[in-house]
């Protein structure tokens, strides 16, 4: 019975942490800009695509760390060109430029890439290997996207309260204005916000492509727990996310309990609007104004 | 302003008739319409699909056409959504003037566009599975992929032979593998065999970990995984994974070999029934299926390098069967629609076609054989 728990417990914990690594992307990017971005799924998926068809002749980490770069950077010319001008825009008007630009990537990914899964090798192991931890089987690829996670999670943390580009994002988040006058460049800050998520984005891909294998389309699905998980934990709240993420991993595993699988999806959906309904400023943001925003 | 928005009817019109003009069908083409799942989650059906009809109008057209006439192929991208398959049917009989419908790719889609195609009369060869499709019978719609009872049979009478008596049975939530459950579900008790436990995932699952894991606390002897997504592999892996060691059984969904590559060394074992179509070098020389399998394969492997898969097949044959019924005289939908009825001893990569006005599917029980994955490749199981 026990193993059953744990089984499912780590089931839920490493989904939970793919999606609490995007949800961190998306809440970067909010923290800077205010807007959500829903092309977010497909730069993780970019790098799922360029990582896996790189992989077939160069070694793995290689191919991850092109996949990695050549998405952040994509991601930063994607801000350049489509948001950047628009930045008088209300929120709303940017928002719909986001979802048509993620539905833009789908058909260009669809274009270059056709319709098959993409997956790169399993990093330790193959297709079968697993070990056992309190009698709860799975793959090693699981550690690998939990230790991704909370490495670029420690990263970022220690680059936004020490390092001086992370305090002038916080700072250009936090008033513009003032960020301004102390010279630091507001646009920039927002282009290597989108950089940063890209990066984290398409690490996240590259990772658990071996797990569940990524296709053109494999964006928007995910895109939607991210947000969730973003929400859950308070738009803006950096560690926030990450709980959200994982708490969503977790209650979709043991769902299955009660629940028939098909159903699992509800949770993400439904927990949103729960989370909007009772507490809108998320789980862990003690005020309700929304433009508390903390790394 | 006003002379603006004139001016730019004008044109929309003159384009709009262009286009109809291009398309209504003139004395020297056939059209033909398809519709076909070529993105989407069903992309692995309708992306061999599309390219087999290609590949075929291409090679029908290089050799003079039928009687004369080019055949054109009007396919459509339904993304396996039967909102979309819903208007394309409507679009291909309306303003495409089609003669006949290929497909959908998936039973989903062909449920929902069988009353257009019946209504209008248009005749429909399906490359879907599901038995409602055929049952009750509509005199237009036709089917050329094997029964799910066919299927579902063979699977519980080896199931039988081998002792199994407790099985868990997975299905995704499609109209193919909804109709899988029913079938299995219906026909379990007639082999003496129990279903302990029955889940549903969503089509889109990318883990399936929680369900593996549900399974694996029963008491099982096998299990049966009856859907057309991804997935299938995904199930072999986590099985692995997890060390829950039972046979595993497909449908006849697994048939593109990329779902056992994919599934890699823990696909191996893997039993599924499916056409012959995969081991047609094992059929006697005089085995009518044997030339009509290995000619498609040596053209679509020479194409397209790739291997080839039952849901291409299907696609071959409800092409071969409307162009062999034009070029023996039909020359509108009812009369396709009445040679097809009496279609007999027809070899097709599915099966051998005997189509009755009862019976649309035209294909029997021995049109199936049961396949087992050696070193991610499809072998005869010796029974």
């Amino acid at each position: 019975m026990t193993s059953t728990f744990f089984q499912y417990l780590f089931a839920g914990i490493s989904q939970g942490s793919l999606y609490a690594l995007l949800a961190v992307g998306m809440v970067i990017v909010y923290n800077t800009t205010g807007l959500i971005n829903f092309a977010h799924g497909e730069f993780m998926v970019l790098g799922a695509l360029i990582s896996s068809t790189l992989a077939v002749f160069l070694p793995i980490p290689l191919a991850i760390i092109i996949g990695v770069i050549f998405t952040a950077i994509f991601s930063g010319i994607i801000e350049i060109i489509f948001l950047r001008k628009f930045k008088n825009f209300n929120v709303l008007k940017m928002i719909i430029i986001t979802i048509g630009i993620s539905i833009l990537l789908k058909d260009v990914f669809h274009h270059i890439w056709g319709t098959d899964y993409y997956s790169l090798p399993y990093f330790t192991g193959d297709k079968g290997t697993s070990f056992s931890l309190f009698g709860a089987y799975f793959s090693p690829q699981v550690l690998w996207v939990i230790a991704m996670a909370t490495l670029s999670i420690i990263i970022l943390s220690i680059f936004f309260k020490k390092s001086k580009t992370g305090l002038a994002m916080r700072a250009a988040s936090l008033n513009p204005r003032a960020a301004r006058l102390c010279g630091i460049s507001t646009s920039r800050m927002i282009t290597l916000s989108f950089i940063i998520s890209g990066a984290l984005a398409a690490t996240a891909g590259a990772f658990i492509s071996p797990i569940s294998g990524i296709c053109f389309d494999s964006g928007s699905y995910l895109s939607v727990k991210a947000f969730a998980a973003a929400i859950i934990g308070g738009l803006g709240s950096f560690y926030g996310a990450v709980i959200g993420g994982i708490i969503i991993g977790v209650l979709e595993s043991f769902s299955l309990y009660i629940l028939p699988a098909n159903y699992i999806d509800i949770i993400a959906t439904s927990s949103i609007l729960i989370i909007l309904f009772f507490k809108p400023a998320g789980l862990f943001n003690k005020k309700i104004l929304q433009n508390l925003k903390e790394f | 302003m006003n002379r603006r928005v004139i001016f730019s009817f004008l044109i929309l019109g003159i384009f709009g008739l262009i286009q109809v003009s291009c398309n209504k069908s003139s004395n020297d083409t056939v059209n033909i319409g398809a519709i076909v799942a070529l993105t989407g989650p069903a992309s692995f059906l309708g992306g061999p699909q599309v390219k087999t009809l290609k590949m075929l109008e291409e090679k029908i057209n290089n050799s003079g056409g039928i009687n004369g006439k080019k055949l054109n192929i009007i396919i459509k991208d339904s993304q396996g959504q039967a909102a979309k398959a819903i208007s394309f049917a409507r679009q291909l009989i309306e303003e495409n003037s089609v003669l006949a419908i290929i497909g959908p790719s998936t039973s989903g889609e062909t449920l929902q566009i069988k009353n257009i195609c019946q209504k209008m009369k248009v005749p429909l060869l399906s490359m879907a599975a599901a038995e409602k499709i055929v049952n009750p019978i509509s005199s237009y719609i036709f089917k050329v992929a094997p029964k799910d009872s066919h299927v579902a049979r063979r699977i519980l009478e080896y199931m039988k032979k081998q002792n199994f008596k407790k099985i868990a049975v997975l299905t995704s939530n499609t109209g193919f593998g909804n109709e899988g459950k029913r079938q299995l579900t219906k026909l379990a008790k007639e082999y003496k065999i129990d279903i302990i436990i029955s889940e549903v995932y969503d089509k889109k699952a990318t883990d399936l970990t929680g369900i593996i894991t549900k399974i694996k606390s029963k008491e099982i002897d096998a299990i049966v995984n009856w859907s057309i997504v991804p997935a299938q592999s995904l199930i072999a892996k986590t099985m692995k994974q997890l060390k829950l060691n039972k046979p595993l059984f497909q449908s006849h969904g697994f048939g593109n070999i990329k779902y056992a590559i994919s599934a890699g060394a823990p696909g191996n074992g893997t039993i599924f029934p499916c056409s012959r179509i995969f081991i047609a070098k094992q059929l006697p020389v005089d085995h009518p299926q044997r030339k009509v399998i290995l000619d498609y394969i040596s053209d679509y492997t020479k194409k397209y390098n790739e291997p080839i898969s039952t849901f291409g097949g299907h696609a071959y044959d409800s092409l071969t069967m409307i162009v062999k019924v034009i070029t023996d005289g039909a020359t509108n939908r009812q009369m396709i629609q009445q040679a097809i009825e009496n279609l007999h001893d027809f070899p097709g990569t599915a099966g051998i076609f005997n189509f009755t006005a009862k019976d649309h599917n035209g294909l029997s029980i021995d049109c199936l054989a049961l396949h087992i994955v050696k070193d991610q490749q499809f072998e005869l199981l010796p029974e």
